[in-house]
């Protein structure tokens, strides 16, 4: 034991001398967390949380393996299956674009996932296969059920959002469960995620019992390399972990439109995660429709942040939580907001796109799908990219695909098609389409529905087949000119899709997912077969075999048959003599 | 079935000048095989076969005997020796030697050799010889806990049932918990650490298994237990009995190993919370333990860091504390050795043991080691190939695809091919061996395609078929209802004609 403690001796001296300086040193990795309230044109209130761990480390070169504030479980994942960037979005309900306006991060309903992988990564569907078990694993969701049946590699819709060239779209895969159900036990290995957990800081109001009583939820990981400064000659990692959920006015109670944190979260901020190095919650209160200011904001605010979101200029009140001021008059912080004047719900300001989609047709056989994208922006064409992942059960009628806008047919400027294969693999329907002007686009494709093999049906089959969103990218012109901001002072929630210039901003929607029926056998049938067939056989069985047992014999007059009894008994309590 | 073991250790005795006992039964050099039977259970039966060399030693033997401390004579002999894997070389030395400190006859090096002080006669020499080989190969006991498994528990002691399962590889994490960080900023240099305490010992025992390191901290992860105030002593205490209930809400916190099926030896830092510290571990008897630390068998381990509160109420929080990771890497690294039991038996006073250094084990307890490992894969093979051959005699119909019969064929052959060399004492070959054997058996048995539920239950190919065979049953019952009845009958009538 001598050799071994002088050596220890010396490490520790080692250490020792290596502590020193390193106190002050910045720590390699940083935490900011992020809560913006907005209030819905509609009255309702949507709560976009956002957390972002940064690392200045490089998790691809395999060296790293001591973990802080960065999970460890996405940390190995990104460096054992060669993951450039991952995005992952579990949803319940729909964002209803139309009412409540351009979303911060929208996501379809179901599960999403989209991941680019390493240019070294040899055999991209095996990773690809293996991810999307572990993350199953990881998140408690059904991730394993993605396949080559729902699995597309679009090739112009989903660029990377990181670092790395997006060019080579083999390296890209995207998938969509829209069954998937989102609950609470996806959100508590989500909040598992967070340096904090949910002890401390914003996350102490992801209550799941508030959050799943809302009209959308939707909860994300978005995992991508960034630059670690302005020169770029080194990459960080990024860990965004975002949540989305809309309360309805309605269903939260009397229908006021007042909302406070406690109203929405029965709970209040009490402190910043000491982790963090910036906690801050923002509240949208720019005023709707050029008027005076109808919001009040309580406690005042300490300051205002003014910036140009998606094409609007917007105001909003800031609270810090890590600054000593805040939490000095009161405990704890319960931001509430009140309209002054009862809002006009008439004139909503409909966003520059939205899109909606359905399916018509009548019968079992064919039926058609049709995407409605509007363009309301007054004097501004703009180009969108549409991506259409069918499943192979409805075969589409490419020839019969047709887009009119404003009476007249719409050449899509590029298309990429891949035809489904049965049992294989979906359709994917990419098309670049110019958008005039405050017009209307109609595209329509017709499909047959196929019939399914008995073993393929899912349970409840006649609760009908989901196709899952179709996916809309474009950069809508900017009506107000934004300028440059940097990524690291902004808010989160305008950070997250890169900005390509100030006349322009991205946009992705998602329509709705569609519910189609196929034609469904009636699966009790074999048995009623089987059934129906035994009693019938045993039926003649039983006559046959009377048939051939009975034997016939006379027999003599005995006490009389079954009804001379009967009235013999009848009688006896009659008090009548028997027969 | 039943398993017949035989291991076969090659022992060389080299007796220098002046220590070669009178009542040598030949003259040197010879070779002699010595067997004992290790009584396991039933189905299993292990025969330990020592091959002995006895020589004198050759010139160079010579003049590394003459260094002048035991430790420098084993550094000078370990080149002469062949590397051969479970090979023991034992160096008999005269009784008045000064190689060896007063009242120590028997000097383990840090190698495949030992030194031995002659005297006492034949006799007394043979007893140490085969006390020592044990030591440096394998006891019974420790090959009774590597077939534990095939073994009904319960006869073996809390020590057998704490060692890691043999695998293919481990994941070793380390993680420091911080429960109160707003009190407390607690930082490790476990990079630092692991390269200088655990790598060593990894490398040392990438023999035997393949080895990942990685570390985490952990915020606001708390313990299941409320531990208890003392006011004597001002601390608080976590008792014995209540520690099993520690982990588990810990556990939850500390992430599966997605990537990989290899088990995870976790090592946990706990820092506790200043509302709750000092703390300490109590043992049974109520003393606090020294290390503040404890294991979980087959888990890993926990140790208590507690942080000096500053005398000064003024100080301001949160307390920067850097971790002194040699004191915790010591426990850490006795721990994992207590895990893969290399735990140091309890000897005679006149065995000296030299310190394994900073590699953390020496040559012989790795021996220990594979020796171990080898017989606990074969187990594992014949076990998991027997509950597949009772798989498939309960599904009659099931398929067996050509890959699963072929690494069914393989791990048979491997299995054999393991055993063949551990009677051949080929230690290293014997394990790889085992190892591939566990690989097909464990691929055959994880076979997708073999999962019974693949398969329609008989029983309810029957439940199909009862709307037929009820009706059917109905007139054939009555009718033998019938017949028991007329028989009766006919029975009861020739009495009735007396």
């Amino acid at each position: 034991a001598g050799g071994m403690a002088a050596a220890a001796e010396l490490v520790l001296l080692v250490l020792l001398a290596a502590a020193g300086p390193g106190l002050g040193q910045a720590r390699p990795d940083a935490l900011r967390e992020e809560l913006l309230l907005s209030p819905l044109p509609a009255g309702d209130m949507a709560a976009t949380f956002q957390f972002r761990t940064r690392w200045d480390a490089d998790l691809q070169r395999g060296a790293v393996s001591h973990y802080r504030l960065f999970p460890k479980a996405l940390g190995r994942l990104v460096a054992a299956l060669g993951v450039r960037e991952l995005h992952l979005a579990l949803t319940q309900g729909f964002w209803r674009t139309r009412t409540w306006g351009q979303p911060p991060l929208q996501a379809p309903a179901g599960a999403e996932l989209w991941v680019w992988f390493q240019p070294t990564v040899t055999d991209i569907d095996k990773a690809w296969k293996e991810l999307s078990n572990i993350l199953s694993g990881i998140f408690c969701a059904s991730l394993n059920f993605i396949d080559s049946t729902n699995t597309v590699t679009p090739t112009a819709s989903f660029k990377p959002l990181g670092l790395g060239n997006g060019t080579d779209h083999h390296l890209l895969r995207y998938a969509v469960l829209p069954r998937e159900v989102v609950c609470t036990e996806n959100l508590t290995p989500w909040k598992k995620l967070l340096p904090c957990g949910s002890k401390a800081g914003l996350a102490v109001l992801l209550k799941a019992e508030r959050l799943f009583h809302s009209s959308y939820h939707s909860q994300a990981v978005h995992i991508r390399p960034i630059c670690r400064d302005a020169s770029c000659l080194a990459v960080s990692w990024e860990l965004r972990q975002t949540l989305t959920v809309v309360f309805d006015s309605f269903a939260g109670g009397q229908g006021k439109k007042d909302w406070s944190l406690f109203r929405m979260f029965s709970r209040t901020l009490t402190d910043a995660c000491p982790l963090a190095s910036q906690s801050k919650v923002y509240v949208d209160i720019s005023p709707k429709n050029k008027e005076k200011e109808l919001l009040e904001v309580t406690p005042p605010p300490a300051s205002l942040h003014e910036a140009v979101v998606q094409g609007e200029k917007r105001t909003y009140a800031v609270y810090d939580l890590l600054s000593n001021s805040l939490f000095n008059t009161s405990r704890s912080l319960n931001v509430q907001l009140k309209w002054t004047r009862p809002q006009d719900s008439s004139e909503l300001p409909t966003p520059v796109l939205h899109a909606h989609r359905y399916v018509s047709g009548y019968g079992l056989q064919t039926g058609e799908i049709s995407t409605l994208i509007y363009n309301t922006h007054p004097y501004r064409a703009f180009p969108v990219i549409l991506l259409e992942t069918v499943p192979w059960y409805l075969r589409l009628y490419v020839h019969t695909l047709t887009i009119i806008t404003k009476g007249k047919e719409n050449k899509p400027s590029y298309i990429h098609y891949q035809p489904a294969q049965d049992r294989r693999r979906p359709h994917l329907l990419e098309m670049l389409i110019q958008l005039p002007a405050n017009s209307i686009t109609k595209i329509t494709i017709q499909f047959e529905r196929a019939l399914l093999k008995w073993t393929e049906y899912p349970p409840d089959p006649n609760h009908g087949f989901y196709v899952g969103s179709s996916v809309l990218s474009a950069l809508v012109p900017s009506i107000i000119a934004m300028k440059e901001v940097d990524m690291e002072q902004s808010p989160l929630f305008t950070s997250l899709f890169p900005s390509s210039d100030g006349s322009s901003y991205f946009v992705r929607l998602y329509t709705e997912p569609l519910l189609v029926n196929l034609p469904t056998p009636d699966f009790s049938m074999p048995y009623n077969v089987i059934c129906l067939t035994c009693t019938v056989v045993a039926m003649c069985y039983g006559s046959f075999y009377n048939l051939l047992t009975r034997t016939f014999h006379v027999e003599e007059p005995s006490r009389g048959g079954l009804a001379k009894r009967l009235a013999n008994i009848i009688r006896k309590l009659r008090g009548v003599p028997p027969l | 079935a039943f398993v017949q073991f035989q291991l076969t250790v090659p022992v060389a005795v080299v007796f220098a000048p002046g220590s070669v006992p009178r009542d040598l039964p030949r003259p040197l050099p010879f070779r002699d095989v010595q067997e004992m039977e290790i009584p396991v259970n039933l189905r299993t039966s292990v025969m330990s076969r020592y091959e002995t060399v006895y020589r004198s030693t050759t010139a160079q033997e010579n003049i590394a005997l003459n260094a002048a401390t035991a430790q420098e004579a084993d550094a000078a002999l370990h080149p002469l020796q062949d590397a051969l894997l479970g090979s023991l070389t034992m160096y008999v030395v005269p009784e008045t030697s000064s190689l060896l400190p007063q009242g120590i006859s028997v000097y383990v090096g840090k190698h495949r050799s030992a030194l031995v002080r002659a005297g006492g006669g034949l006799a007394t020499l043979h007893s140490r010889l085969q006390q020592l080989t044990q030591v440096m190969s394998f006891t019974s006991s420790s090959i009774a806990a590597a077939l534990s498994d095939g073994v009904s528990d319960g006869q073996l002691g809390p020590d057998a049932r704490r060692h890691l399962k043999s695998s293919l590889g481990y994941e070793i994490t380390f993680s420091l918990l911080n429960p109160d960080p707003k009190s407390h900023t607690v930082d490790w240099d476990i990079e630092d650490a692991v390269n200088h305490y655990v790598q060593p010992v990894l490398d040392k025992l990438s023999l035997v298994a393949n080895f990942s390191v990685d570390s985490q901290i952990l915020y606001y992860a708390v313990l299941g237990v409320t531990p208890r105030f003392d006011k004597e002593s001002s601390s608080f205490l976590l008792s014995a009995h209540s520690l099993p209930h520690v982990i588990n809400p810990v556990e939850a916190r500390l992430g599966s190993s997605a990537a990989s099926l290899y088990p995870v030896l976790n090592f946990l830092l706990y820092v506790p919370e200043r509302s709750h510290s000092p703390l300490y571990i109590q043992d049974k008897d109520g003393a606090p333990v020294s290390t503040n630390a404890f294991h979980s068998p087959r888990w890993g381990g926990i140790m208590v860091y507690n942080v000096e509160t500053p005398a000064s109420p003024q100080a301001s929080f949160p307390l920067h504390v850097d971790v002194d990771m040699v004191r915790v890497m010591e426990v850490f690294l006795s721990q994992l050795r207590l895990l893969f039991g290399l735990s140091r038996e309890e000897l005679p006073t006149e065995f000296l043991m030299e310190s394994p250094g900073n590699e953390g084990l020496a040559d012989w307890e790795l021996d220990r080691l594979l020796w171990a490992h080898t017989i606990e894969n074969i187990a594992t093979v014949s076990t998991t190939l027997t509950s597949l051959a009772q798989l498939l005699d309960k599904i009659g119909n099931i398929v067996i695809k050509d890959d699963v019969a072929s690494e069914v064929y393989q791990a048979v052959a491997s299995a054999q091919s393991a055993m063949a060399k551990l009677a051949a004492g080929h230690l290293h070959s014997a394990f790889q061996a085992s190892k591939e054997a566990v690989t097909s058996s464990e691929r055959a048995f994880f076979d997708p395609s073999l999962l019974h539920l693949l398969y329609f239950p008989d029983d309810q190919k029957f439940a199909i078929y009862v709307p037929l065979f009820l009706p059917v049953s109905v007139p054939i019952l009555l009718s033998l209802a019938k017949i028991v009845r007329e028989a009766r009958q006919r029975k009861k009538e020739p009495i009735k004609m007396d």
